[in-house]
């Protein structure tokens, strides 16, 4: 495959000939199996040439980060989103296995779902699919589901060329509507998504969040909100695996220190603790160091501790001046964080080791600023903040290749991002309902979403996908 | 009643008793054979009446006095009171800063200033000094801002001669506020230092 297969960028005006971007992953009826199984191979290495054929970055501006092997999330024209019908699933909890394709599909934000009587005109009795109802209907794609014991088949009908593009079985676990199995079909409907759009979904994720002195964690649509730690906490941020997480403990009497607690035991341990300050701790990608803001009496300073135990040692020299909020490069080479040390809270981005800091939000809205709270995208591309605007925080995003700064909020106070794994949706708190509650936005579009509701939600962390992608094999 | 007092009074009451005596001689010249003095009996009743009498004057006396002691010990123990009542809450009373500041203010000055000497008198004591801010600002910037202010307040103290080692500093940023109003009034009273007594709070020495 060649590199002029690369999408370099929206072309727009221009119809889209080819909805499906799933072109490297199209399997002929026609080939043995091998050849099918081969192009799967192949196309993660098109993908990364794809990365390769990506404009140079602008002098002087912090070099990409762009790790390699990650999919390139492709650009696409909105207005041309492909329609998408998932048909009715049969069987037991059929009905909450379509929602939750339907609805994951519809919150990527890539792709339109078909709603109602058009979803479902285009099965045919017997299980087939009709793909003349499906094109009169909108729908470019559909999506076919089945319950088997101890999995899911998917199936996808590409409409445009009458025949089925993908089928795989995927692993179900956990009691029916239980958060585990609901997990097990957010996974199915990722793995649909990248189907559709190549870019896999992030449906099966979750987020941790600050609620009435406790972490809680609450699925990618808004289920299960639970409490996950013990009273006095803080600040809490993942660990790459998706198996634990670190944050903040305040305790009654002022004291402060940094734990690290195991999501499937609930067991925690103390990672740093004794001076005034402990808190915004991060975890670097390789998932080795946990880096946070320490503080004894004169300012704040960023730290590092390995997450196996052991003796902190010091990051940023701040002389006194206030230095938070850390947030690694996906590569880990450099830190994102808030500091005082201007006068006034400013984003700057520094070396791991601390050295080289230099101020990221260069720009001037005529106000004294107030800029804080960095989450560095984890295609690095991108570092999202939250920047005091006519006397009310909004969520900005600052594009690293170009130094252009965009503003995503405008109604009530709107703070304190965290990307998805998609670098494309934001988890972030607002008090536009009054409490503070989560909310998810598309960086793309605009579009946003309550995620929370009921008591005050704050301190939103995103997961790393939950669920590994399934490995390449016979998708059919 | 004084034993010079009671001789007194027996002294009256007999003169008394005498000159009712004479008196009544003086106006009529009677036939009837009375003698001129009191009796034995009359002496003797006039003295028992006049001990019970200087006995209850004492007594009175006695307990005005024990009264007396009892109130001033009372009011010295209020006036205590109130003395340690007020040395605790000039202790423990709470200064406050500017927005997004942590410089001591001058109306915070005398606050401060009217802690060292309590500070010096009472060694055994220790303080925790603990900074907040307002709801404005970054939830975890502003535990940096509560620390600063805390920082800030512990070196105004040892500056003057507070030993470090008794002032503990903590931050709870914004998550501890006194009031939930979104105005300054609110906010001005949220960005603060508070003080508590950690140890040696139980019997303070007052200085004069």
């Amino acid at each position: 495959m060649s590199a002029d297969r690369c999408p370099t960028g929206a072309r727009p005006g221009t119809p889209d000939a080819r909805p499906l971007r799933a072109a490297p992953l199209r399997v002929s009826r026609t080939l043995p199996l091998l050849v099918a199984v081969a192009a799967l191979a192949a196309a993660p290495l098109v993908l990364r040439a794809c990365a390769d054929a990506q404009p140079p970055a602008r002098p002087g501006a912090p070099t990409d980060t762009l790790p390699a092997g990650v999919s390139v999330r492709l650009d696409y024209d909105p207005r041309v989103r492909p329609g998408v019908a998932v048909l009715p699933v049969a069987g037991q909890h059929g009905d909450s296995v379509r929602a939750i394709l339907q609805r994951d599909l519809d919150y990527g934000d890539r792709v339109t779902v078909l709603t109602g009587k058009a979803a479902d005109a285009p099965a045919l009795p017997g299980g087939r699919v009709s793909y003349d109802l499906a094109k009169t209907l909108g729908a470019l794609a559909v999506v076919e589901a089945r319950l088997t014991s101890g999995g899911i088949r998917v199936t996808l009908h590409d409409v445009a060329n009458r025949r089925v593009l993908a089928a795989r079985d995927l692993p179900v676990t956990g009691l029916p509507l239980s958060a585990q199995w609901r997990l097990s079909i957010h996974a199915a409907a990722d793995e649909t998504e990248r189907w559709i759009t190549g870019v896999r979904g992030i449906a099966a994720t979750r987020v941790l969040f600050v609620r009435e002195r406790r972490v809680w964690m609450v699925d990618a649509d808004g289920e299960n909100a639970r409490p996950v730690s013990d009273g006095g906490a803080l600040s809490p941020a993942w660990a790459p695996g998706g198996d634990l997480f670190v944050h903040a403990v305040l305790d009654d009497a002022g004291r402060q220190r940094i734990v690290a607690r195991s999501i499937a035991t609930g067991t925690s341990r103390t990672l740093a603790s004794g001076g005034t300050t402990n808190i915004t701790p991060v975890v670097a990608p390789d998932g080795q160091t946990v880096v946070y803001a320490h503080g004894e009496e004169t300012g704040t300073d960023l730290f590092a501790v390995p997450m196996a135990g052991g003796a902190s040692r010091r990051v940023t020299v701040g002389r006194g001046t206030d230095n938070v909020s850390p947030s690694f490069s996906p590569d880990g080479r450099r830190l994102a964080f808030a500091s005082g040390r201007s006068g006034h809270p400013e984003v700057y981005i520094a070396d791991a080791d601390g050295t080289g800091a230099e101020l990221l939000t260069d720009f001037d809205f005529g106000e004294r600023n107030y800029r804080s709270n960095p989450d560095w995208s984890p295609d690095g591309r991108v570092v999202a903040f939250q920047s005091l605007t006519n006397g009310q925080f909004q969520v900005m995003t600052l594009s690293l290749r170009d130094r252009t700064v965009k503003r995503h909020t405008d109604a009530g106070r709107n703070e304190d991002p965290s990307f998805a794994p998609d670098s494309r949706h934001v988890v972030f708190t607002s008090t536009r309902t009054g409490v503070p509650q989560l909310f998810v936005l598309d960086t793309e579009t605009g579009r946003t979403r309550q995620l929370t509701t009921g008591g005050s939600s704050r301190m939103a962390a995103w997961s790393p996908p939950l669920v590994g992608a399934p490995a390449a094999g016979a998708p059919r | 009643m004084t034993p010079t007092r009671a001789r007194v009074v027996r002294t009256v009451v007999l003169g008394t008793l005498a000159l009712t005596s004479l008196a009544a001689c003086r106006r009529k010249p009677t036939p009837t054979p009375t003698p001129s003095g009191p009796t034995a009996e009359e002496l003797a009743r006039a003295d028992s009446i006049a001990k019970a009498n200087a006995d209850r004057a004492r007594a009175d006396s006695i307990a005005a006095r024990e009264r007396a002691v009892r109130d001033s010990i009372a009011a010295a123990n209020r006036t205590r009171d109130e003395a340690l009542a007020a040395a605790r809450a000039a202790l423990t009373a709470p200064v406050y800063f500017d927005y997004d500041a942590a410089a001591i203010r001058d109306d915070s000055r005398e606050q401060l200033e009217a802690k060292i000497p309590l500070l010096t008198a009472n060694p055994g004591i220790r303080i925790r000094i603990a900074g907040h801010t307002d709801e404005r600002g970054s939830d975890e910037y502003n535990l940096a801002l509560g620390q600063r202010r805390a920082a800030s307040v512990k070196a105004f103290l040892s500056e003057r001669g507070v030993d470090a080692g008794r002032v503990e500093i903590v931050s709870f940023g914004k998550e501890r506020p006194t009031c939930e109003g979104q105005d300054e009034s609110c906010f001005s009273r949220n960005r603060r230092a508070e003080f508590e007594l950690t140890a040696g709070g139980e019997s303070l020495t007052v200085p004069r």
